[in-house]
């Protein structure tokens, strides 16, 4: 079954490379104007899904439609995609004008056209001038514009791109996330984006598919992937995150009352089908979301006493590690400079107290 | 410990042994020169005299000018197309997983190691069992045998240089498999072809062999020199026209291996 | 906002032709496309290696008669290739020429190739060039320089002779088995030292560098890293220089008179003035299926002997 209005679907495609599985049932759909991320680590099957989107690989079942066309009988070169490379596959012996106007062939554009629209490609990507240059004289900054002015003048419905910032540093490469989005913003296609790197992730995207082992983990918002991931290998992925194994004790009118290894006897609500009596279950708590003070703040408030084992300072913020009795890792606490401010400098091994609100547990189930 | 290390240190008894070894390479190699231009009709010593008679001779007949471009027209056909069978080959060995694969090319090599005098042989039953006459189409059928193999081997290589996402992104564009083909593989083979093409021509022309049991009766040059070999009085011709096409090889070798060397450059500039 | 069902089902099977579902299933797979492409070359190869060559097999169990041929299945020819003595011995001989050009070829090019692996720094790609451009001259007139060189009147005797260190001119030279192995070394030695220099560019110097550090000798750096990691090299080389020695015509023709003759000159003949096609088929299947088996044992024996020196 698919929604009409979703413009990319997946439906129960696999790809089987002989005897491995490298998409494994995978569906989901992107809407038009999305800037969407697959996300995960190597082998997880993100580039193989791009791949097929791209008409690069042929799903060995299942069906990929595009606009609502099916796309399997449809060669690369006919679909109304384009792909950014990893390593940008800018023609050698072509400069970067030529490179830019090589599929423009295929529109049956004039000459005229073509030149105006190359500078005002050039222009978007912030390379006006460079159109006589050849790839070898061009930085990797350089040449991933070129990439992008290339693929985009083609106006694809779908743009692919493929671990386009990996080979960037830092510095340029947190440059260009700002500006990939800009440009996403500005022209309106769809984004399909390729990466390992969940911050890249979060930071760009609408909706995000976490991928491993060829399956999609979770599909969401980045925001609901922080604050509500489904399983402890997503919510391990994204962020840094305290996982803590409780057993329920009790379940009654859609609250739970759990014996947890290190945070003490807690009650929270919920609702999932995996908490019931006597379950095993893991709870997890972000470091942020954790309260480090000397003092217990409030009887009200749930909390745990531990000691502080070591600290990090990271100018912004500082980190944590607390160890608390039940639990076999110390937990990690990030808390900025403001809400240290008005305590004394911590100790190693001085005794503290942790603390948090109860709406920022999330309850996983233990596989 | 040494400051030099040991594989740093100049080997004097070795650069000897290496002088040595070109001299024994190559020394019988300019005797034929040598003697191409000595006033004498035996091949001898001593050296008579300086004289270029011979070269003028070999000029003048006309046998070895039929035989001559007999030999040029096959090597063009055979080089051309075992040129374009070891493109196909290597690109689809190269970009495409076929099951199997290491087998195929395993057979497709075989020419390499099979002596000559047998595929010969084996070539020429054929050919006689269907009917056909010999000719040069049967040589230029052998020598495309013999070809393929080094075609495809200094192909494949050039393949596995560059980047085949270069060609999934012209076909990302918009460019058929025909365009594709023509305007980003050909022109970054480029010189791989050109090598081939040069590589199988001296192959071709300078094979004795297979043409000697496949011919019919229009000869190509190695023949030619061979059916002089009988006379005495035709060596010094002989030695003229061989040091010609010495001096000829070594400059297309030459210009084959520099070629190779101009192109490496290019591949994989994307990273 | 309605959801409406759409039909999943593989585009093969929604085509109603067969047309239709092949060109779906071509463009599914990756390994179709790829033998299409590679077909041409096969096609050929086939065409002029693997039918010519399995003609030749089945000629082999044929007879001659006359200028026809009995087709009855008939080991004869075989039987005569293994028992009569002259086939017999030519092979051997032939064997035997090959084996000692090839061992005398690797020998002399190894230290070259070696030289300039590891002790040239500057120009390497002059030294290849050199090493290897002689081969591309014409092979008949690089064997024929020799029969210049070692002949009767030639360069060495009439140079021996008229340094005054001779008085008749030395007749073993040429037309002689000695003759043909000098030949061929030097033939196939611009061939053969690339593969050796090949493997030998390859080593790591680092491992060289590692031993030193540990104390080992110069003899003992190259016995235990050097020559073991040159052996794949070193065994192409021998391959390459073996199999085509052994089926050398020209060569023997050329200088080796009557006591250099070798087995490809009596397969020639039976497809010349004997007229004996099946005889001849038998002859290069035997000398191919000998050498073959020989090329495995010296394949398996180099791996035994390499892993017990390393």
């Amino acid at each position: 079954m698919t929604n009409n209005d979703a413009f990319v679907s997946l439906v129960d495609v696999s790809k089987h490379f002989g005897s491995v599985v490298a998409v494994d049932h995978l569906s989901f759909t992107i809407d038009s104007g999305e800037f969407f991320s697959l996300l995960g680590p190597s082998g997880c099957g993100k580039t193989t899904v791009l791949r097929m989107l791209g008409g690069f690989e042929s799903p060995t079942t299942g069906e990929i439609y595009i606009d609502g066309t099916p796309m399997s009988e449809v060669p690369p070169h006919h679909r109304p995609t384009n792909m950014v490379f990893q390593n940008y596959a800018i023609f050698p012996h072509l400069n970067v004008r030529a490179n830019i106007a090589y599929g423009l062939r295929y529109d049956k554009i004039e000459k005229a056209e073509v030149a105006r629209r190359v500078e005002e490609a050039l222009e978007m990507v912030k390379l006006p001038g460079f159109g006589k240059r050849r790839s070898n004289e061009l930085s990797g900054g350089q040449r991933q514009r070129v990439a992008l002015a290339r693929a985009l003048i083609k106006r694809p419905k779908v743009l692919l791109l493929d671990e386009p910032l990996g080979a960037l540093d830092k510095k340029l490469r947190e440059e260009m996330q700002l500006e990939l989005r800009a440009l996403q913003e500005s022209v309106g296609i769809t984004f399909i984006f390729v990466t390992h790197d969940q911050e890249e992730a979060l930071t760009l995207s609408t909706r995000i598919a976490v991928m491993a082992r060829g399956k999609a983990l979770q599909v969401a918002s980045p925001k609901d992937l922080y604050n509500r991931p489904v399983s402890v290998e997503v919510a391990d992925f994204i962020g840094q995150m305290n996982f803590v194994e409780a057993q329920v004790i009790d379940v009654r009118n859609g609250e739970a009352v759990l014996d947890t290894a290190g945070l003490g006897k807690i009650t929270t609500a919920a609702n999932s089908d995996f908490i019931h009596k006597d379950a095993a279950i893991i709870v997890a708590i972000r470091p942020e979301k954790l309260l480090l003070s000397a003092d217990r703040q409030s009887e009200n408030q749930a909390a745990v006493q531990g000691t502080l084992k070591t600290s990090a300072y990271l100018g912004d913020r500082n980190h944590f590690y607390v160890s608390v009795e039940g639990a076999e890792r110390p937990l990690a606490v990030a808390a900025t400079e403001a809400e240290v401010s008005g305590e004394k400098p911590f100790d190693h091994e001085s005794t503290v107290w942790l603390s948090w609100a109860d709406n920022a547990l999330i309850l996983l189930p233990r596989d | 410990m040494n400051e030099v290390s040991y594989i740093d240190r100049p080997n004097r008894p070795l650069f000897f042994y290496a002088i040595l070894y070109l001299a024994f390479l190559y020394i019988p190699v300019l005797f034929l020169p040598l003697f191409s231009f000595n006033d004498n009709i035996y091949i001898a010593f001593p050296l008579k005299g300086f004289t270029t008679q011979w070269y003028v001779a070999m000029f003048n007949d006309q046998p070895m000018w039929a035989a001559l471009n007999n030999s040029l027209r096959v090597a063009c056909v055979s080089s051309a197309i075992a040129t374009l069978l070891g493109l196909f080959g290597a690109k689809a060995v190269t970009r495409y997983r076929i099951p199997g694969v290491k087998p195929i090319i395993f057979v497709i090599m075989l020419p390499m190691v099979v002596p000559l005098i047998i595929m010969g042989v084996a070539l020429l039953i054929l050919v006689t069992r269907l009917g056909f006459n010999l000719s040069l189409y049967t040589i230029a059928m052998a020598h495309v045998l013999i070809s393929v193999p080094f075609a495809m081997a200094t192909l494949m290589s050039r393949f596995e240089g560059f980047d085949p996402s270069m060609e999934e992104a012209s076909s990302d564009l918009g460019a058929g498999p025909w365009s594709t083909f023509w305007r980003v593989t050909l022109p970054m083979v480029a010189p791989g072809i050109v090598a081939s093409f040069l590589l199988c021509f001296t192959i071709s022309f300078d094979e004795f062999i297979m043409a000697f049991f496949l011919g019919g009766t229009d000869p190509t040059l190695p023949i030619f020199i061979w059916g002089q070999l009988r006379f005495p009085f035709r060596l010094p011709g002989v030695l003229a026209l061989g040091s010609l096409i010495l001096i000829i090889s070594f400059v297309l070798v030459f210009f084959a291996l520099w070629l190779r060397r101009w192109g490496v450059e290019d591949t994989k500039s994307g990273i | 906002m309605t959801e409406t069902t759409i039909e999943v089902s593989t585009p093969a099977l929604r085509s109603r032709s067969w047309r239709g579902r092949l060109h779906a299933l071509y463009l599914r797979s990756d390994a179709l496309k790829g033998f299409t492409l590679l077909s041409p070359t096969l096609l050929v190869m086939g065409l002029t290696m693997c039918i010519p060559f399995g003609i030749m097999v089945v000629m082999s169990f044929w007879t001659q008669i006359g200028f026809e041929f009995d087709t009855a299945f008939s080991l004869v020819n075989y039987a005569e290739a293994v028992e009569k003595p002259v086939y017999r011995a030519l092979l051997l001989r032939s064997l035997t020429i090959s084996a000692i050009c090839t061992v005398a070829t690797v020998l002399v090019s190894y230290p070259m190739a070696y030289y300039v692996a590891f002790h040239v720094r500057r120009h390497k790609m002059a030294w290849i060039i050199l090493m290897t451009v002689p081969f591309f001259s014409s092979y008949l007139l690089r064997i024929f320089a020799w029969k210049v060189i070692l002949g009767y009147n030639g360069v060495i005797n009439s140079g021996l002779k008229g340094l005054g260190l001779i008085e008749q001119p030395l007749a073993f030279l040429l037309y002689s088995p000695t003759a043909v192995v000098i030949t061929l070394a030097h033939a196939w030695a611009a061939f053969a030292i690339l593969p050796i220099y090949i493997s030998l560019e390859k080593i790591d110097r680092s491992l060289i560098e590692a031993a030193t550090d540990l104390g080992d000798g110069p003899v003992k750096r190259f016995l235990g890293i050097t020559l073991p990691l040159s052996m794949p090299g070193v065994i192409a080389a021998s391959l390459m220089i073996f199999i085509p020695t052994v089926g050398d015509y020209v060569t023997p023709t050329l200088v080796g008179g009557p006591d250099g003759l070798m087995i490809a000159n009596l397969i020639q003949a039976q497809f010349g003035l004997v007229n004996n096609w099946p005889m001849g088929a038998a002859l290069a299947l035997d000398m191919m299926l000998v050498v073959a088996v020989i090329s495995l044992l010296y394949i398996w024996l180099t791996r035994k002997v390499t892993e017990n020196i390393a």
